[in-house]
């Protein structure tokens, strides 16, 4: 099954890049400073802060691997969004922004920095430096083999174009035209997956008709099946799902990443600045319909054929007859896979197999639903949506890059004094760096074939302890510069050795765990054992910086006012209509929340 | 900062609306449609939505560049003149 888009799709995607180009060429004028380049001299209104938070973190992941996750797991995939987002989102603004706004830090560690020591915070900036460059590549390099797979287009024309685009837009415009741009992704990705969705569900007869074609129960249900690992096709328990994911996890991610954090930081005011990550949540909470919808219809519906539509199941032979016609070309072959997700194939192009069972490409669902079901036309909106969120990604990492790059660690250790403009110019070249070495690491994604797990796993390790540190920065102030650094390394070092003695039931030692020789326990599955070396992470991270704390000098309470909870004046909302209020929408957000979790529950 | 977003978020989906529908139009009777989108003319009719949903965003930079701006009264250091 291989798509031919046509002039039009090719169209689509030109006028897109074109508009994409453009917003950073109209921008470049406005770069005047540093502050305008890395922060958008803080002048953004909130709603398009709260768009571009949300679709920063709208990556590849998000499109694909929700999709993949949803064929695979089902509808409690969604707990990555109403367990696994939205709370610490809610957190974020409410509490922990009038921190990161408040304190006039222009980054994540020079918040680190202003509230703790220079240590703590070159542990961060450089940790998070290297993890948001790689993972940039590791991005491109999913988008090249993707379009190779499905297009046919070449994996290093993809790679280089893409990262050219991107350069140019961050180079001119900086921070204000990624965030520009990350609206008009959000859009995009939107507007291209509302349809898609609408027509997989008409076409299996609605989310009734989903349920009865799935036929297991456990996978149409997000909390019901939470009693036990084995009750459940993602392995885990409730405790496990709510500590690992809903809370060390996602807070770990969502209050202190700052690629999302910077977004936030560039609104225009104080408030505005709380209301980002909130404004963030409504969209956020809608779009497991947009994602985890199309991968659970994949695995079953089946191919197009050419004699007539297909709502009921197509007879045996017209759908060998559509393989059949397209494998001697290339593209994907269907046998063996399950609905339209094909299976994983080695070189030679025969289905790998693991246990006696074919070993599906849940990757490809989401991008087999595009092809499925959007005729050209329409097909060059969805494959801009699935570009729109690669790119969104990777401009994301990069302005977070030579932010981190130029204030924290060009400023902070190497060049102290320079001019203004002399690190404006940096911030430019860092982004050519930045880029050079993402691109480098695509390649170097594409030789070991583990790197995305790799990838994970580090982001895991140094995450899951950084909310610790955080947590205990902005509400503890006896918390010391010796105890957040000691807690950090010890929090890595935690998840390091947890993963290293552990080891999900049926895999081999290595990426999985394991690595240390002894295993001492195994886990019913990976997301099990991920979750549960995020709460060791944590657990550890936290008591170590107790311990180190109380053993420490503080900083004295004048030092402090400003950064930590105690020692700042609580954020007032008095001039703000009462719908705009942070509080209110929080409150909002979680009534929905529940609600939703109740009607999938 | 700079121009109002709102501005190439409309141009761009007014374009889309244009060329997709167009095509749409233009290809009312294609089996593509029976073979993919469960004989919906998607272009069409997406095309229409897209159009109506960018030309509402340019009618609200309209608006906005005719209206006086009413400041907000929170803190506002390094405001710029952006149009909301």
């Amino acid at each position: 099954m291989r798509p031919h888009p046509h002039w039009i799709d090719y169209s689509v995607i030109g006028i897109y890049f074109t508009f994409v180009l453009g917003i950073g060429f109209v921008l470049k004028k406005y770069m005047k400073t540093s502050a305008d380049f890395f922060l958008s001299g803080r002048s953004i209104p909130a709603w398009i802060t709260g768009l571009a938070f949300l679709s920063a973190n709208l990556g590849a992941q998000e499109v694909i691997g929700m999709g993949a996750s949803g064929a695979k797991y089902g509808i409690m995939t969604s707990h990555f969004y109403w367990v696994g987002a939205i709370p610490a989102m809610i957190f974020v603004g409410l509490f922990m922004m009038p921190f990161y706004y408040g304190s006039r830090a222009r980054s994540v560690p020079e918040y680190l920095k202003l509230r703790f020591d220079e240590k703590t915070r070159g542990l961060n900036a450089i940790s998070f430096a290297v993890m948001t460059v790689f993972s940039s590549g590791v991005s491109m390099y999913a988008m090249g083999k993707l379009l190779q797979l499905l297009l046919g287009w070449n994996f290093n024309a993809a790679i280089i174009v893409s990262a050219l685009i991107v350069l140019a837009y961050t180079f001119l415009g900086g921070l204000t035209s990624a965030i520009y741009n990350e609206v008009l992704q959000f859009f995009l990705i939107v507007i291209g997956f509302i349809p898609l969705t609408f027509l997989g569900l008409k076409d299996v007869g609605g989310w009734e008709g989903l349920k009865a074609r799935i036929g297991n129960d456990a996978m149409v249900h997000s909390w019901k099946y939470l009693g036990s690992p084995s009750a459940n096709p993602m392995g885990v328990e409730w405790f496990s799902m709510l500590m690992g994911l809903g809370f060390v996890l996602s807070f770990g991610y969502w209050c202190t990443d700052f690629l999302v954090v910077q977004r936030a930081m560039a609104a225009d005011s104080m408030t505005s600045a709380r209301r980002t990550p909130l404004i963030a949540a409504f969209p956020k909470m809608l779009f497991p319909f947009l994602v985890i919808l199309p991968g659970m219809i994949a695995g079953v519906v089946s191919a197009a054929t050419m004699s007539g539509h297909t709502s009921g199941g197509v007879p045996a032979k017209a759908e060998s007859e559509v393989v059949s016609q397209s494998a001697p070309g290339g593209g994907i072959s269907l046998e063996g896979g399950k609905g339209i997700i094909p299976p994983k194939v080695d070189e030679s192009g025969k289905p790998l197999v693991k246990d006696g069972q074919v070993v599906l490409d849940y990757d490809l669902a989401t991008p087999m639903m595009l092809v499925r079901y959007f005729p050209s036309g329409l097909l060059g909106l969805g494959l801009c949506a699935l570009m729109a969120s690669f790119m969104s990604g990777m401009a994301g990492n990069t302005t977070a890059f030579n932010s981190v790059w130029t204030y924290d660690i060009y400023q902070g250790y190497i060049n102290k004094t320079a001019s203004d403009q002399h690190y404006l110019w940096m911030g430019r070249a860092a982004t050519v760096f930045g880029l050079a070495v993402s691109v480098a690491a695509a390649y170097v994604a594409r030789q070991f074939n583990n790197i995305m797990d790799v990838l994970q796993l580090v982001f895991a390790f140094v995450n899951a302890p950084l909310f610790a540190t955080f947590l205990l920065g902005m509400f503890w102030k006896r918390a010391t510069g010796h105890g957040a650094f000691c807690g950090l390394l010890g929090g890595t070092a935690a998840a390091a050795v947890h993963h290293g003695i552990t080891l999900p039931i049926g895999s081999v030692p290595g990426v999985k765990g394991g690595f240390l020789g002894v295993v001492v326990h195994q886990y019913p599955s990976e997301m099990a054992q991920n979750f549960w070396t995020a709460i060791f992470a944590w657990t550890t991270c936290f008591t170590i910086t107790i311990l180190v704390s109380l053993l420490t000098t503080p900083r004295p309470d004048g030092e402090l006012k400003g950064l930590v909870y105690a020692l700042t004046d609580r954020p007032k909302d008095v001039d703000l209509a009462w719908y705009q209020k942070p509080a209110v929408l929080a409150v909002v957000v979680l009534t929905v929340l529940v609600v939703l979790n109740w009607i999938f529950w | 900062m700079g121009f109002d977003i709102r501005l190439p978020i409309g141009m761009m989906f007014s374009v889309f609306g244009v060329l997709v529908g167009a095509y749409g139009a233009a290809t009312q009777d294609s089996e593509m449609y029976v073979r993919h989108s469960l004989g919906i003319n998607v272009n069409l009719w997406w095309g229409l939505v897209m159009l109506i949903f960018g030309g509402g965003m340019l009618l609200l930079v309209r608006r906005g560049a005719v209206a006086t701006r009413a400041s907000d009264k929170t803190d506002k250091t390094l405001r710029s003149p952006i149009v909301k």
